[in-house]
């Protein structure tokens, strides 16, 4: 009895411990925090964020990132515009995060949501 | 015989476009340039990202006259004047002593059939001379040489030429190097310093193409000497590309293509960059 109690205690705090982690990590990892991190997303570098007072100092390489939900009323089409922006404009200067896995499929969603209030 | 009679026409057009090649490549950009921004001269482009920011340039001026690099340039001259141990000099081994001729290089050795920076120009004279040669990305040796050296020709205007077959597959080289998107975040040179140029890439302004190579090394924040290859590799880690080794021969493609898109303009070694 007590031995299974001391057990079964035992991979509650595992189980914990494994899902607290993840958490946790999402929790540092917002979407914001992706997007403004030099070695992650670094958007700044080329688009500033006009509604945010603490996104300096941006480049403006690429257009300001405002109005997001009037201006990609499908939220798909400005996952696309993340997940592989050469597909809508070869030319382009953006980074094709997902395909080229600078962001993982997470992380892309997490940024999408955070720009899709700006 | 309709058919052959075509394609020997198709070789002969082929041959005469290859030729005016480098030139077309270099108005091209002129023109685009001129285009893009209209209120900047060609001419100033020398002065890189400064060119498109008047207090930055201000600020430029400040420190060139009284650049806080003095002291490299001076060992890069007790460099040049020392004598090997046969008792001959720089001078004595490069053309007209030295003087106004960086703005010859790179140029193509068809002899080697291979591309000689002005940094190989002087390890070669080392070499001839019975000297070993200095590690390519050695700042305290060939980079203040180089930057000394390369102040002898002050005031020169770039003359990079691109003659023969073998030449201008080099120079093609250096400009697929120039064009093509590379690392993980896809950028190509021309992603910055053509298509970006006069854009803020976070809080640093991105410099035009025309007139890059004409002021090496750079003293970055007026103390560390940066040389041409040294920056390439700074770019391509940008890109996350892996970079070469300063001296490769993917390097001395590029700065034979770079280079010749800085001709007729004006050289000055060293400078101060930011
Ligand atoms: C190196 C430059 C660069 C970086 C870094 C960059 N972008 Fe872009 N972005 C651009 C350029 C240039 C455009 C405009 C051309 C195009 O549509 O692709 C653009 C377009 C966009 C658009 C479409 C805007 C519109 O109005 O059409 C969105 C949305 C966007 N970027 C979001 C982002 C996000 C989010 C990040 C960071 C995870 C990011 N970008 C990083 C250069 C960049
Ligand atoms: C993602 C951006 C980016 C890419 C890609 C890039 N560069 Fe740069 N480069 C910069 C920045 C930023 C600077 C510093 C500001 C300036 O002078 O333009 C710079 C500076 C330079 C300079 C110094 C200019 C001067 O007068 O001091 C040279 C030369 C140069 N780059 C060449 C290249 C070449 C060649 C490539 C391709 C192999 C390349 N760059 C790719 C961003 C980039």
């Amino acid at each position: 009895m007590v031995k299974i109690r001391t057990l079964s205690g035992c991979t509650a705090c595992i189980a914990a411990v494994t899902l607290s982690a993840p958490l946790l990590a999402g929790e540092a990892e917002s979407g914001k925090a992706i997007a403004y991190d030099s070695r992650r997303g670094d958007c700044l570098a080329c688009h500033a964020m006009p509604t945010l007072p603490d996104a300096g100092p941006a480049g403006n390489s690429g257009p300001p990132l405002i109005a997001m939900t009037a201006r990609f009323p499908d939220k798909q089409a400005l996952r696309a515009k993340l997940w592989d922006a050469t597909a809508s404009n070869p030319d382009t200067m953006m980074p094709p995060y997902g395909k080229h896995k600078v962001l993982t499929a997470d992380e892309i969603d997490k940024v999408l949501d955070f720009i899709y209030g700006l | 015989m309709k058919g052959l009679r075509l394609a020997g026409f198709g070789l002969v057009l082929a041959a005469g476009v290859a030729c005016a090649a480098p030139e077309d490549d270099h108005l091209r950009l002129v023109n685009y340039f001129k285009h893009k921004h209209a209120d900047v001269k060609v001419a100033d482009y020398i002065y890189g990202a400064f060119a498109y920011d008047p207090d930055a340039r201000e600020h430029y001026d400040g420190v060139m006259a009284f650049p806080p690099y003095a002291g490299a340039l001076a060992e890069g001259e007790r460099l040049w004047r020392t004598p090997f141990g046969n008792g001959r000099t720089y001078a004595d081994c490069l053309p007209d002593g030295g003087r106004m001729i960086a703005g010859n290089y790179p140029m193509f050795d068809e002899a080697r059939g291979r591309v000689v920076t002005f940094e190989m120009a002087l390890n070669d004279c080392r070499v001839a001379n019975g000297e070993a040669p200095y590690t390519y990305d050695d700042a305290a040796t060939l980079g203040v040489l180089a930057a000394y050296a390369r102040s002898l020709s002050d005031g020169m205007r770039m003359n990079v030429r691109v003659d023969g077959a073998a030449a201008l597959q080099a120079y093609e080289d250096g400009k697929r190097t120039f064009y093509r998107r590379v690392g993980q975040l896809n950028y190509s040179c021309a992603s910055c310093h053509v298509d970006g140029a006069g854009n803020r890439l976070g809080a640093e302004l991105l410099s035009p193409v025309l007139g890059q190579a004409t002021h090496w090394p750079v003293f970055r924040a007026g103390e560390r000497l940066e040389t041409l290859h040294d920056r390439y590799s700074s770019c391509f880690r940008r890109a996350r590309h892996v970079p070469d080794a300063a001296g490769s021969t993917r390097y001395n493609n590029l700065e034979y293509f770079h280079s010749y898109l800085s001709n007729g303009m004006e050289m000055k070694a060293s400078v101060y960059r930011k």
